[in-house]
């Protein structure tokens, strides 16, 4: 709880605000972007897009696998959809309509999920969705991402707008600190970039995990341990030279993210390593379990996806 | 095109599934007959499409949700001359084409379809972009009456309805069959026009075979404001193959060799009649 007094002094925005505050920013520079929402505007943030574009927003009602049809169909017609609901319906309940409607033709459908993993919280295990990467992942040309921060969520939505094809993006509904925001940053589809450079151990981490593998970074260096933290926002497609550079270096790979650890970002990592520099690989996120009620910050720590527990499995580890 | 043409053209259509799934060994027949008049009429009469320039941005979208029934569309798509009538004959094998269920990039083909319920979400999506940039093109998609048990069937209703999408027409196959027996054996959908009717929809019941009404049918939807249009056609499964006529046996299976040739010469006898009539009306 130390890092607790410094939360204060570090600029914290969920990425579902961002997901919002960028639909309205692009609003105008991409005429076709219409969003579709099943009655969460509010909640997946796609309300702020609605404030300012009323007409391109359109309620589909809470009816999930419907409306990823009805972006297929506008998407087939020339319209640039931006799909939103919880992560927990829009991968899940419509995952298959998604994969037909949306995959199969390769359209132009673009899904914004909000309220992903754990960190939803109080609502429970019924709406903490741990499985869309993985899910998302095994549709064939489906882009999958999953930003850290605000300014990699805001890069995401534009980068996907550029990009013609389905894509899915991950949003959470926490607020989570501003990790990216520095001059040199750049985002591009399918590159991962290396957070803080290390030579003992390469900590490969997706979304709110990538601040956690940092803090862990840390508190490894006061104990003379240099980790490497990767941050991979693209978990397809993964950026596989640069996480086998990587590995080359260090020899050991820690993968951390907010998602079961069964096809997810850690899978991929593994995929990827075992076909080109087989590696000792250690998965950190849910162990094949469901999540609970909870404030999001009790689950995180009590699921060892916190700086504290990220360091604790990096130590036991190595 | 008068309805004499129009049944020709049909009977070729018929020709092309029956050759289609046949050289395929595994298809489905019965639903692709059933519809065959409609794949015919809208192709060949209703919707403004051009087998030259089948992307053009205009043109009218047609889904077909119920996609088992490939061979249908197919048929209708190369007699229409979206591609050559030969390539039937490649209809699900290896390196064809012609998928077992409707592919986008296929000429002509506007929406990949076949998990039942999906095409129509699709074809509102469709209707919904269009209207809300004032697009004169219109959207028709084809259901299957056992189709209606699934979920999302009803939830794109709700929204079409909802949304006053007078540009889309939904055309309900109701041949009164599916996979396992009888519809409203299995899990009744009726009554399929009340159902429509309760999610604000124009409702027209018509004879599936019968061209004068399909022709109304479809002018009386294009002439329908303010609500979309529900079709329900009340088919014979298997029309025009004397054996598969009304048999549930043939949903989803190929003829051999031998019913292969039964079939055609159904159809050949159907030929020659519409042939004899062609000549009485030039007598006249």
């Amino acid at each position: 709880m130390a890092e607790k007094k410094n939360d204060t002094a570090v600029k914290k925005i969920a990425t579902r605000e961002s997901y919002g505050n960028a639909l309205k920013e692009l609003g105008e520079e991409f005429p076709d972007l219409v969003v579709l929402d099943a009655d969460l505007a509010a909640a997946t943030k796609t309300g702020i897009f609605k404030k300012a574009f009323p007409d391109r927003h359109i309620d589909c009602g809470i009816a999930e696998c419907n409306m990823v049809g009805i972006a297929a169909g506008m998407a087939a017609v020339g319209k640039i959809p931006f799909v939103s609901s919880f992560a927990m319906f829009a991968a899940g309940r419509a995952f298959e309509q998604v994969r037909n409607s949306v995959g199969y033709p390769h359209l132009n459908v673009k899904i914004g999920a909000t309220h992903a993993g754990i960190t939803v919280g109080e609502d429970g295990a019924t709406h903490q969705c741990n499985e869309d990467l993985a899910l998302m992942r095994t549709i064939p040309g489906m882009v999958v991402m999953c930003p850290s921060d605000d300014v990699e969520a805001r890069a995401a939505v534009r980068a996907a707008l550029e990009y013609t094809g389905p894509v899915y993006i991950r949003f959470g509904r926490a607020a989570v600190p501003v990790i990216n925001d520095r001059p040199d940053y750049k985002f591009e589809i399918g590159k991962g970039s290396v957070v803080r450079e290390g030579k003992d151990v390469t900590i490969v981490a997706t979304g709110i995990c990538v601040d956690s593998a940092l803090g862990a970074a840390e508190k490894l260096a006061a104990e003379g341990i240099d980790a490497e933290v990767i941050n991979i926002c693209t978990i397809k497609p993964l950026d596989e030279e640069l996480i086998v550079a990587s590995a080359r270096k260090t020899g050991k790979v820690v993968t951390a993210e907010e998602h079961t650890v069964i096809g997810g970002l850690g899978s991929a990592v593994c995929d990827c390593l075992c076909a080109h520099y087989p590696v000792p690989v250690k998965k950190l996120g849910m162990q094949d379990v469901f999540g609970e009620s909870g404030s999001a910050s009790a689950l995180v720590q009590k699921y060892g996806l916190d700086a504290e527990g990220v360091y604790k499995s990096v130590k036991e580890f190595l | 095109m008068d309805n004499l043409e129009l049944q020709k053209h049909a009977n070729d259509v018929r020709k092309g599934i029956v050759t289609a799934v046949h050289s395929a060994k595994a298809g489905h027949p019965g639903g692709s007959l059933s519809a065959a008049d409609m794949f015919t009429f809208l192709y060949f009469e209703e919707m403004n499409i051009d087998p030259e320039h089948p992307d053009k941005a205009d043109r009218d979208r047609f889904v077909l949700s119920k996609g088992h029934t490939a061979p249908g569309l197919y048929s209708a798509l190369a007699n229409r001359g979206f591609f050559p009538v030969e390539d039937l004959t490649t209809l699900r094998k290896l390196g064809s084409y012609l998928q077992g269920h409707p592919c986008i990039h296929i000429p002509g083909v506007d929406m990949s379809s076949g998990s039942l319920g999906q095409g129509i979400s699709a074809a509102v999506g469709m209707a919904m972009a269009g209207m809300m940039d004032q697009k004169t093109f219109r959207v028709y998609t084809l259901l299957g009456d056992g189709e209606l048990e699934e979920g999302q069937v009803w939830e794109a209703a709700m929204f079409a309805g909802h949304r006053k999408l007078d540009n889309l027409c939904v055309i309900v196959d109701n041949n009164g069959l599916q996979i396992d027996g009888p519809v409203d054996q299995v899990c009744s959908p009726y009554p399929i026009d009340k159902k429509f009717e309760a999610f604000n929809f124009h409702v027209i019941n018509i004879d599936a075979h019968d061209f004068d009404q399909i022709r109304g049918a479809l002018k009386e939807a294009r002439e329908t404001k303010g609500m979309p249009t529900a079709i329900v056609m009340h088919s014979l499964k298997g029309k025009g193959v004397s054996y598969m006529e009304g048999s549930v046996d043939w949903h989803g299976k190929a003829p051999n060799d031998e019913e292969y040739a039964a079939a055609m010469a159904d159809l050949e006898k159907i030929a020659e009649k519409l042939a004899g009539q062609q000549e009485k009306a030039g007598d006249r």
